[in-house]
């Protein structure tokens, strides 16, 4: 069995076990709070995936800014940085491309969208940048400097929607919808299902790629594998990578923001995301950290908010439950990783005798 | 409590015992600490003077013997305990919260609520009557070195230690700092006849001028013990030196090495050449002044030194990983460094081997990265250097510690480097594993690398060294080839 098919078979057995416990948490769960598990787990399921629609519409629309900002994620964690501001570097994405859009108006037709998009990346880049030279220059970790960043960037939508960016009836506190000319186009004819997935998978393809195969990939794990070997028999420069990995994660996430907004709400308001970026973590962590199971756990991820939906509106079980199971299925990947490495550490004791000499 | 006969022993450790798995690190050490005395704990690095203080402090557990605090037999002994029992220790590196205030430093561990009014009372108190006078309110971060120390010993003394237990404490001060310590030291057994100081260091001079006894530890053994003016610099250096390694020696005597050398010597060219090069650490301290040096190409150049002597930031400087900050240094453009600490510096641990194979131009390397020809090429490495591990596939941890370093130093060696700086490569390997490092480290001289190596085990300096160099405080000086020598020059003894 070669490293990369029991990686892969690695990756399905945890998915099935972790499928199976959620599964059995959530159906616990129900039976406490007194719901009919059989009636609310079909709401779900059929919400998820019951028609084609569910399938398309729901599951992988929601999968879409999952997937763009799980890979923000997961290339941040690769580099050893615990990025965990990916909502709000989605956020500043979707605020800038709004700002765009109200600036380019209709004068480029569908030329602008690319601009607008880009616009939003480096949104999501200077966003991520902050907390990028606050490590850098002052050692603040990034952990609480993104999370802080978060809160910043929703209060700045908040003002943003009431003041500079709001309709021009200044009734509602959402900005003025976008130009149909400026929209992302839907890809199937019939749902909502727009050009993002295409740019979603796209992107995990080329970061996969990129990360294996190039030398600016290896220096980027290198340096989360071991920062300093990296720096000492690697002689990379740590700083570097570390900035550009920070602003690259941003990048992605802010392209979560713009792909949400000109793809699916059309309009910058506060609740834009529904914690895209918190369930982020959750999607890469299951992921194991690769670019091209990302796509897998945000369909996974994308299926549970858009069955969550559906069995509140069903089944009258409130969405709350889900974010409890998202939860559970965090703390169980940790657990699970403890465990392989406590594991894998007894297994790898290794004793002089048990390596066969080299023929 | 009062204890007023002089001869009676503060602290005493009898018979102990210690092994970490198969690494004897004391061997039935007997140790003495008579009251009102301070005792000096002298030996090179690894004799096992921490280790022994360790266990009298309670930090870890003797396999066999005993600890004596004042006269009574110390049962499940652990820190707490010590402390109960009046003895304070001051770690080498200090363990102070620097984000903290000297009086939260010295309240943590107390139980109940924390009265900042009392415990600066209690400081200021202190300091009335020690002189170690510190600023209660000031932040741990914001001192200096030698007033942290001044910290860690308050702290002890207001948990009312009678035994001080102090590890290197001068390595960190200034000259005129450490004088001002040791001649605290005297003042602190002088003032009661149940105090008691136990020194460690490595410095001759500081022992023979403040200890009242001596206590030479050598390779876990104690192997002389005595009042100081009993004692020479002379007979204090021939104790922690010995007589040489037995294992070492029959090594030399496989491949003798001296004269092949010094008639190759002149025949080769000067690879690494530093003039008075003056290197500073990242916090800014000088640790390398001046030193000028030449290692040939086809020569091993054997670096001696105690721990903490510059010799790292010398090492990393002519690597290219620290920049000097005057002097020339002319080296080429491809140094190999095996660094010391091969988990942290050297290995991705969870990554394949070839990764790691690959870490060593990833500093530099554009485009992609052909994997299946440095899998190749690792494989080739893997075989004639002998590494055995199952495949390049696996991770570097799952290779034994001496294969490890074997691969570190194979990566180091692949395309020929000019030069080699190796930094105590055999630290933690057995024997068979150090053996294969000093072959191929001799293998790379032959092939004429300009190697220049250090290790703070002085046997393993000589053997492999064709010439021999030592510093020590930052001055570094060739000395002749010649155990007592170099030993005596690595402790600046006269």
């Amino acid at each position: 069995m070669t490293p990369a098919t029991r990686t892969a078979l690695d990756v399905v057995l945890r998915l099935g076990i972790t499928l199976a416990l959620t599964a059995g948490f959530l159906v616990v769960l129900l039976v406490i709070t007194g719901y009919d598990p059989g009636q609310s787990l079909r709401a779900l399921v059929n919400g998820a995936f019951g028609s084609w629609y569910a399938i398309t519409s729901a599951t992988f629309v929601r999968a879409v800014p999952l997937a763009l900002t799980g890979l923000a994620v997961a290339l941040a964690f690769r580099a050893g940085l615990l990025n965990i501001g990916a909502e709000g570097q989605l956020l500043a994405g979707a605020a800038a491309s709004t700002a765009a859009a109200a600036v380019l108006g209709s004068s480029l037709g569908a030329a602008a969208l690319p601009i607008i998009l880009l616009i939003g990346m480096l949104a999501g880049s200077a966003w991520a940048g902050i907390a990028a030279l606050l490590r850098q220059r002052f050692g603040v970790l990034e952990v609480i400097s993104t999370i802080m960043l978060n809160f910043v960037a929703l209060y700045a939508v908040g003002w943003l929607v009431r003041g500079p960016l709001q309709e021009p009836s200044q009734i509602y506190p959402q900005s003025v919808a976008l130009d149909k000319a400026l929209q992302l186009p839907v890809l199937l004819a019939g749902s909502r299902l727009h050009v993002g997935s295409l740019i979603a998978v796209l992107l995990a393809a080329a970061a996969w790629w990129w990360l294996r195969n190039t030398a600016s990939g290896f220096r980027l794990r290198a340096v989360g594998l071991n920062s300093s070997a990296a720096a000492t028999s690697g002689r990379i420069n740590v700083a570097r990578v570390s900035v550009s990995a920070f602003l690259m994660s941003g990048a992605l996430a802010g392209l979560a923001g713009s792909v949400e907004y000109t793809g699916v709400t059309y309009a910058l308001y506060e609740n834009l995301s529904p914690g895209y970026g918190y369930t982020a973590i959750a999607v890469a962590l299951l992921a194991r950290l690769n670019p091209l199971g990302v796509l897998g756990t945000a369909i996974l991820f994308g299926a549970l908010q858009a069955g969550g939906s559906a069995m509140q509106r069903d089944a009258g079980v409130p969405i709350a439950l889900v974010n409890v199971v998202e939860a559970v299925i965090i703390l169980l990947v940790i657990a699970g990783d403890r465990v392989r490495l406590s594991l894998a550490r007894t297994a790898h004791t290794v004793t002089p005798e048990s390596v066969p000499p080299s023929t | 409590m009062t204890n007023t006969n002089p001869t009676a022993s503060a602290l005493a450790l009898r018979r102990v015992h210690k092994s970490f798995g198969s690494v004897r690190a004391l061997h039935d050490v007997t140790l003495q600490v008579r009251a009102g005395t301070v005792h000096a704990l002298l030996g090179e690095n690894g004799a096992g003077k921490t280790t022994l203080m360790r266990i009298a402090f309670g930090l870890i557990a003797q396999d066999q013997g005993d600890v004596l605090v004042h006269g009574d037999t110390m049962r499940n002994h652990s820190a707490l305990n010590a402390i109960a029992n009046g003895v304070g220790m001051v770690h080498q590196h200090f363990s102070l919260v620097p984000a903290m205030t000297v009086a939260e430093n010295i309240a943590l561990g107390e139980y109940g609520r924390f009265d900042a009014k009392r415990v600066s009372a209690r400081i200021r108190d202190i300091g009335e009557r020690t002189g170690l006078v510190i600023d209660p309110q000031a932040r741990v971060s914001d001192l200096s070195v030698s007033a942290q120390q001044r910290c860690e010993i308050v702290k002890a003394l207001a948990r009312d230690a009678r035994v001080l237990i102090l590890d290197e404490p001068t390595a960190v001060l200034a000259p005129d700092e450490a004088s001002a310590l040791l001649q605290w030291l005297r003042g602190f057994v002088a003032e009661n006849s149940n105090h008691a100081v136990v020194l460690i260091t490595h410095k001759l001079r500081d022992a023979l001028d403040f200890a009242d006894d001596i206590t030479v530890l050598r390779r876990g053994e104690s192997v002389s013990t005595g009042a100081a003016d009993t004692f020479t610099e002379s007979t204090l250096a021939d104790a922690m030196l010995g007589p040489g390694d037995r294992a070492h020696a029959v090594e030399s005597e496989v491949v003798p090495t001296i004269t092949r050398h010094t008639d190759s010597v002149g025949a080769h060219h000067v690879v690494l050449q530093a003039d008075a090069l003056t290197v500073h650490d990242t916090r800014g301290v000088q640790r390398v002044k001046k030193a000028s040096f030449t290692v040939r190409a086809g020569e091993i150049v054997g670096l001696a030194a105690v721990e903490g002597s510059g010799q790292a930031e010398l090492l990393r400087a002519v690597s290219g990983l620290l920049p000097p900050s005057s002097g020339r240094l002319h080296a080429p453009a491809d140094v190999g460094f095996v660094p010391e600490d091969r988990h942290r510096d050297a290995l991705l641990l969870d990554a394949s081997l070839t990764e790691n194979f690959a870490l060593r131009d990833a500093g530099t390397r554009r485009g992609r990265v052909p994997w299946t020809a440095l899998a190749a090429r690792a494989a080739d490495v893997l075989r004639q250097r002998d590494v055995r591990a199952q495949s390049v596939q696996v991770m570097a941890r799952t290779l034994s510690g001496g294969n490890q370093q074997k691969f570190i130093l194979a990566r180091a060696l692949d395309e020929a480097p000019a030069a080699l700086v190796v930094e105590n490569p055999t630290r933690g390997l057995d024997f068979r594993a150090a053996a294969a490092v000093h072959d191929a480290l001799r293998d790379a001289r032959d092939a004429g690398i300009a190697i220049l190596f250090f290790s703070s085990d002085l046997d393993e300096v000589l053997t492999l060294g064709d010439r021999v160099l030592v510093m020590h405080d930052g001055v570094l000086r060739e000395v002749p080839r010649e155990r007592e020598v170099v030993g005596r020059a690595m402790l600046a003894a006269s």
